[in-house]
């Protein structure tokens, strides 16, 4: 291969994406791994930007050097400045790495150290980023975008009004759904509209109204060659209006004609060569369902989540290519990697239907408004694969492991047989849509009108219909035939609801099914829809299929369930958990078998494992994979989806290896562990499960208050708080949507204020722990161990307490036979009777989110020892050795996405991502990971706005030391005032209530302040949470969060943030990679 | 549901499905297509005459058929008159239909026409044991089969299909400069659409028509695609030969590209499963620019069959089979994939336009 190297590359920098964030998830880590594979094979040295700690990209085994830098111009520039490499890729680490490379490319970076940008050159980047040029671009070639005219006066929509085609949206100024706007489908609509607009905005822009029209995609590729390909295409389910993003996706499309199909491929080919494009790229179309126009929407000229879709939904590895097309090489010259026998240059043809379902976690944000659009709000997906749109649709909403059964997840049996119909539900975008309409088809509702309503392709809406359909001849049927049942389960009905229907357990449906041979077979991924075999096992099931495709069974095979889809509280740390735990299988001469249903992932790249199942991460459907291969199964690296599976897979005689299932219950299960730790003398915050409210509040005052509330049954996003008094849990408790019963009991347990928190995270064989992490995080209790920022070693605690915890976790890892990964979480008390005072929150007998960190930190891979561990091979005890660098990890919270949440760190996790960075000090990691998660350093500005005497007491050092590095200070009234009480000058700024300007927020959006600190009174804030009040502290917050300015909630956190400031400057950080904190040595691997 | 009915292969296996066609005993070869896209167009190609087809993308029907409109004397939406497929078999069929230009269900389509169809068949499986053992002679019944002793299969092949599909009689489409005889083997309408496009008359005639008896001026020939085995048609390629002789500028498309190696004394032989889908790739390999062609063929062309003043011009990437020859003096060029498309994707469309172009210079030189 490789005739055609345009120049040898020796040296190529890959830009990362960061944290894992809404709009940039785990689809770059990936791309950018395959760019590294793709890369390393041909014997290229490849650095990677990424302070992404918990991506498979940044292992040692895909790429030469890591730098956990900021992917900034900054970090950049002085990465390439020591590694002097001959070519860059802007491509794979999203928008962040793209926006980083246009910025070191418009400052003349790459001129300056001579660095090629591989790939679509920067030029055309440009086209598609600058909305004016991109126009220009496209109607250049004569193809349209939608129409769209800027008036400064009513002179200008008069001119506009007798040209353009109605329905038109007016937009004031140019933010997306800003004030003002509105549609117009009249002339004299528009007049009206335009008027009230131009009155409050100097211009206002008249668009064509794309309203209902369908949306889709073509992902592009092109080698320098000018040889293009289409690899897929995309429907949305969604109209036009909500974002690709939130949108149910299609693959390939389903209402096209091959005209229509054919002339937006035509177009996208054209478009394509003329930007040009080397390497990859995306487009987006709008379609007139009622006449076949298009528009052009988009063109993102990188990869994208839509291109990690497209490469799972057909196979085809979009990233990986795009890296070798960079380098230069040619598309006929690339095998095909499915079928190793033809070429790169061939578009998939798909004998399946794919369909990706978005994921949102709105119930843990508070006070959001769960309505969709054209913004992307969702935290990550899931895909599923079957013979028809049905099979499909109703196992991928299982995947969202949202307890769905599938599209009818309203209970709509029992209404049924009460009759008397309900009022129809709203069909308006939200999370809630799809189940909507197959409730109100359920009770009669007319296809068309929900097509009318929604703007939803009628072909989309009858599938929904004809499962309905099932679903009520169900109701209507007293027994089941082999038939019917077969129908059933092609239409993607879950033994579940199915046995729900009949009146039988899961298990029953399962063995009748089983009786008549009722099973789904295995379906191989070939990209040539069997035209030619296929070399590799990328597989799904389905019940549309007489036989296998392949051979099941096999000796020596192991399979390992992943994470499921990506959400709040578990995500890409799962997957490298998962890979790992492949890799090492692999290693030992294992056949590891993968399964896993999200396709922002690296374990959904079929070369990863032997086998790869795409599916549902089901009880049912594990069981018919365990059926088939009947092997043993890893089910403590991919979180808590295959770690609660446990059980119940073991009930039905599936093998697990590693720490045994009752174990894993006795870990699990609340009252078990808790009598365990008594037997032990092991101390835990007191606790109870209450089953009224009378005995919520006693349990409450007898323990004293604070108390930490846990319902079980959550309506309208209210889930933990912490209740200060019992006037707060009282008004909690009476709070409609709160329910306690014996079927949903309350937990409540004692809150320790202050108490240091502790993430323990190890590896044990035959109960005897093997290697481990004491990780400690900065802020102290009451802020959930996702959300916190943790530091290894651990900074502030002594050798007994320290030993304290190794014994403990020793005795717990004894009792409960541990054999494989294990986390478990403390609380430190410094106020307690005995020091150190250690307690026990809660055990987790499987990896945990710390485990790719405390892994790159220690160069020690946890998974590989806990894998071989658990496939029975015997490993040696490492001895700990205390590090001489510091590895902090902090979260990345997506408040900027999410318009309306209240950015305040709580018990409940918000945080979507990760980044974690060394230093030589505590305060050089710390001050790189926050930099990591995209916040510059702070300009000499500073804001404090706090509530109650103790925040204040508590932060008087800080602000005097800030004052001291030169910082000028503004505070709210009382803060002001006692800041200069104590000697320090500060202004004062008014709050929002006290209606006068320039107020608090004024200061902060004209990005008169670096820095927020704001600390609400403890007690303040739970109430405030509770009645969603839009308080001071709440516009505050909100308003550093859209600003990009740095904000601190936390007295602690503050207080870290401003050491480091007194220790560094930017410009004192150090530029080092991974290696050389860690060294290079063999125990990573 | 509809009625049950069956599709039983030569080598025994016997597939079991629900009608959705006609039902009515049929005799063809059992094919498959990968096509994602253009059902309307495809059972419309000509080229499956004869054939049942079996389409692996799982879900057909989805948007319907258009309406039989016309448009310069030309259906608009279809590749003939009629469906050519002598049977349909796929995984599901969607029945409710939606789009735009949907004027009736493809089961009423076919119910009109007289296809018998079949559904809920695992076309994978299928598609698999076509590819491993290659085509095969099948039947399609709705009798349930109790042994299979008493079926024969036909080889179509063995007969000149072309005959039954051709124009019985000359039809002349537009009013342009360069007179082009148009060999209607079992043509596909878009190639007339296309050559209209570019100052042309074209003159339609049966696969067999003579050009030197008959009294047609014309200043190029195109032979155009059509079902079977061009062996079946020594008429064809007589003329051809002595259109060849006369160095009259040529263009053949699939069938058109074995007739016309046939007539510069070269040979074909049959693929084992042929090509039949929109996703084979092709390098034109004096440039090296590769296309994404639509395809429909079972035979193809012996290179080393063929004359050395004749090169190879394009080739299947997934197999290295020829896809196109041309002739290192004369405008005498052919290919075996579809550039007109329908179905399929039109990165060859130039094709015509090059003819055109080709054509007009030679006569301008001679």
């Amino acid at each position: 291969m490789a005739k055609n190297y345009i120049k040898k590359y020796k040296k190529v920098i890959v830009l990362g994406s960061g944290a894992l964030k809404i709009g940039e998830a785990g689809e770059f880590d990936y791309s950018g791994s395959q760019a590294a594979k793709a890369l390393r094979e041909e014997g290229i040295k490849t650095i990677l930007i990424n302070p992404n700690i918990a991506t498979i990209q940044t292992s040692s085994s895909l790429v030469d050097q890591i730098y956990f830098l900021p992917v900034t111009p900054y970090f950049v520039e002085k990465v390439i400045a020591n590694e002097k490499p001959d070519g860059i890729l802007l491509g794979f680490g999203g928008q962040t790495a793209l926006n980083c490379g246009l910025d070191l490319h418009k400052r003349g970076v790459f001129k300056k150290y001579n660095v090629s940008v591989l790939g679509t050159p920067v030029s055309a980047v440009d086209k598609t980023e600058d909305r004016l040029k991109f126009r220009k671009t496209i109607e250049s070639l004569g193809f349209k975008v939608p129409v769209s005219r800027l008036c400064r006066t009513m002179k200008d929509v008069e001119k506009v009004r007798s040209t353009c085609q109605f329905p038109v949206i007016v937009r004031a100024g140019y933010s997306l759904g800003g004030l003002g706007s509105g549609v117009a489908r009249r002339r004299e609509e528009l007049t009206k509209i335009a008027k009230s607009a131009l009155s409050q905005a100097p211009q206002i822009l008249v668009e064509e109204y794309l309203e209902h029209w369908k949306e889709i995609e073509y992902e592009v590729v092109r080698d320098r060659y000018n040889n293009t390909i289409t690899v897929c295409n995309m429907e949305n389910f969604d109209p036009m209006g909500i974002h690709t993003g939130e949108s149910i996706v299609v693959a390939p499309s389903q209402t096209l004609t091959n005209e229509e199909y054919h002339r937006l491929r035509e177009i996208a080919i054209k478009i394509v060569s003329e930007l040009p494009i080397v390497g990859e790229c995306n487009i987006q179309y709008a379609l007139s369902p009622d006449n076949g126009d298009y528009r052009i929407i988009e063109v993102n000229a990188r990869l994208s989540r839509s291109s990690a879709l497209a490469s799972k939904a057909t196979g085809y590895p979009l990233a990986y290519i795009a890296a070798k097309l960079a380098v230069g090489f040619n598309l006929s010259e690339i095998q095909n990697q499915v079928t190793k026998a033809t070429r790169a240059f061939f578009e998939p043809a798909l004998d399946y239907v794919v369909v990706k379902i978005p994921r949102w976690d709105f119930l843990k944000f508070k006070d959001m408004n769960e309505t969709i659009g054209s913004e992307m709000q969702s935290v990550g997906e899931v895909m599923a694969i079957g013979r028809t749109f049905e099979e499909a649709i109703q196992k991928g909403i299982r995947s969202l492991d949202l307890e769905y059964e599938g599209v009818i997840s309203d209970d709509l049996s029992q209404e049924f047989v009460t009759s008397g119909k309900p009022p129809l539900k709203d069909l308006r975008p939200t999370p809630a849509r799809i189940y909507n309409i197959a409730f109100n088809l359920f009770y009669g509702q007319k296809a068309e009108e929900i097509t009318k309503a929604t703007g939803i392709d009628r072909w989309f809406i009858e599938r929904i219909a004809s499962i309905v359909s099932l679903y009520k001849k169900m109701l209507s049927t007293k027994a089941l035939t082999p038939l019917f049942l077969r129908e059933l389960k092609q239409s993607g009905f879950s033994d579940k609801q199915i046995g729900k229907v009949f009146g039988k357990r899961p298990r029953d449906v399962r063995k009748v099914r089983k009786d008549w041979e009722i099973v789904p077979h295995v379906c191989q991924i070939d990209t040539l829809a069997g035209e030619f075999p296929a070399k590799t096992n990328y597989l799904y099931l389905s019940y549309h299929r007489i036989r296998d495709d392949i051979e099941t069974g096999e000796r020596n095979q192991v399979a390992i369930i992943g994470g499921g889809p990506y959400q709040i509280g578990s995500s890409v740390e799962f997957d490298w958990c998962a890979v790992n735990s492949v890799l090492t299988a692999k290693k030992l001469g294992f056949s590891p078998i993968m399964i896993n249903s999200n396709p922002e992932t690296v374990s959904t790249d079929y070369d990863i494992s032997n086998k790869l199942y795409f599916e549902e991460l089901t009880l049912e459907r594990i069981l018919d994979i365990a059926d088939k291969e009947k092997c043993p199964f890893i089910v403590s690296v991919g979180g808590q989806i295959p770690n609660t599976l446990a059980p119940k897979l073991a009930g039905s005689g599936v093998k697990l290896l590693g720490t045994k299932p009752e174990s894993i219950d006795n870990a699990e299960d609340r009252e078990k562990f808790s009598a365990l730790l008594d037997r032990l003398g092991i101390d835990q915050p007191q606790w109870k499960r209450l089953t009224t409210k009378a005995d919520a509040l006693t349990f409450s005052e007898r323990i004293g208050y604070p108390v930490l509330v846990r319902p079980s049954y959550v309506l309208s996003g209210k889930a933990m708080m912490v209740a200060y008094s019992q006037k707060q849990l009282t008004e909690y408790l009476n709070q409609a949507s709160t329910e306690v019963n014996p079927e949903y009991p309350i937990v409540i347990s004692k809150f320790i204020r202050g108490a240091k928190e502790i993430d323990f995270d190890a590896v044990s064989q035959n109960g005897e722990i093997v290697v481990s992490a004491i990780s400690e995080h900065v802020e102290h209790s009451g802020v959930h161990s996702g959300d916190a920022s943790l530091v290894l070693p651990t900074f502030s605690l002594g050798s007994a307490s320290l030993e304290s915890i190794q014994e403990i976790s020793q005795k717990i890892a004894r009792h409960l036979k541990i054999h494989g990964p294990f986390n478990i979480q403390y609380l430190l008390s410094e106020n307690g009777e005995r020091l150190p005072h250690v307690l026990v929150i809660e055990a987790n007998l499987r990896a945990s989110r710390s485990f790719p960190f405390v892994s790159k930190v220690f160069h020690i891979n946890f998974i590989t020892m806990a894998t071989k561990i658990m496939l029975g091979k015997t490993v040696e005890a490492i001895p700990y050795i205390r590090p001489k660098y510091f590895g902090v990890k902090v979260p990345h919270f997506s408040f900027t996405r999410l318009r309306q949440a209240d950015p305040v760190l709580r018990v409940e996790m918000a945080s979507t991502g990760e980044v974690a960075c060394f230093g030589d000090t505590l305060y050089e990691a710390y001050l790189k990971a926050l930099l990591s998660t995209g916040i510059p350093m702070p300009q000499k500005r500073a804001l404090f706005s706090l509530g109650g005497e103790e925040g204040k007491n508590r932060l008087l050092p800080v602000a005097r030391k800030l004052y001291q590095l030169g910082f000028k200070l503004y505070g709210t009234e009382n803060t002001s005032r006692f800041f200069q009480a104590n000697g320090i000058a500060c202004t004062f700024v008014y709050k929002v209530h006290e209606k006068k300007r320039p107020n608090v927020v004024d200061i902060i959006k004209t990005k008169k302040v670096g820095m927020v600190i704001n600390l609400s009174d403890r007690s303040d804030l739970a109430i405030q949470e509770l009645k969603r009040q839009e308080t001071d502290g709440y516009l505050i917050r909100r308003a550093t969060v859209d600003t990009n300015t740095p904000l601190f909630t936390k007295a602690t956190i503050a207080s870290l943030f401003v050491s480091a400031l007194e220790r560094y400057r930017l410009e004192t950080l150090s530029i080092k990679s991974w290696s050389d904190y860690v060294g290079k040595g063999e125990r990573y691997e | 549901m509809g009625k049950k009915g069956y599709l039983i292969l030569e080598n025994g296996q016997i597939f079991e499905g629900d009608s959705l066609g006609s039902e009515r005993y049929i005799e063809g070869e059992a094919v498959f297509s990968t096509g994602m896209t253009g059902y309307p167009e495809s059972f419309t190609d000509p080229s499956y005459y004869g054939q049942i087809l079996t389409m692996t993308y799982p879900l057909i029907g989805n948007y319907g058929v258009p309406a039989r409109r016309k448009k310069l004397q030309l259906l608009a939406h279809f590749e003939s008159e009629k469906i050519q497929i002598r049977g349909l078999v796929m995984s599901s069929y969607v029945q409710n239909a939606s789009h735009w230009q949907s004027s009736e269900s493809l089961s009423s389509w076919l119910k009109k026409e007289n296809i018998p169809a079949l559904s809920g068949i695992d076309t994978r499986t299928l598609t698999k044991i076509l590819r491993e053992k290659g085509v095969m002679n099948a039947i399609m019944t709705f009798e349930k089969p109790r042994n299979l002793s008493g079926f024969t299969f036909y080889d179509i092949n063995r007969d000149n299909l072309v005959s039954y599909v051709s124009t019985k009689e000359k039809t002349v489409y537009g009013n342009g400069k360069l007179k082009i005889l148009f060999y209607d083997c079992g043509l596909k309408l878009n190639q007339i659409r296309i050559f209209l496009r570019y100052d042309t008359t074209i003159i339609r005639v049966p696969w067999n028509f003579d050009p030197l008896k008959e009294e047609t001026d014309f200043d190029a020939v195109f032979v155009s695609n059509g079902p079977g085995d061009a062996r079946t048609m020594p008429e064809t390629i007589r003329s051809l030969k002595e259109i060849l002789k006369r160095k009259i500028p040529t263009f053949g498309i699939c069938l058109g590209q074995q007739l016309l190696a046939l007539a510069a004394g070269g040979d074909i032989y049959k693929l084992k499963y042929g090509h039949r889908g929109q996703n084979q790739p092709v390098k034109d390999i004096v440039s090296g620019k590769c296309y994404i062609t639509s395809h429909n063929h079972g035979y193809s062309v012996v290179e080393r069959s063929l004359p050395s003043d004749w090169n190879i011009w394009f080739i299947n990437l997934n197999d290295n089979t020829n896809e196109g020859i041309r002739h290192e003096k004369f405008p005498f060029f052919a290919v075996q994939f579809h550039p007109e498309a329908n179905p399929g994707p039109t990165d060859t469309e130039w094709l015509f336009h090059y003819f055109v172009n080709e054509a007009k210079r030679w006569l301008k030189i001679t």
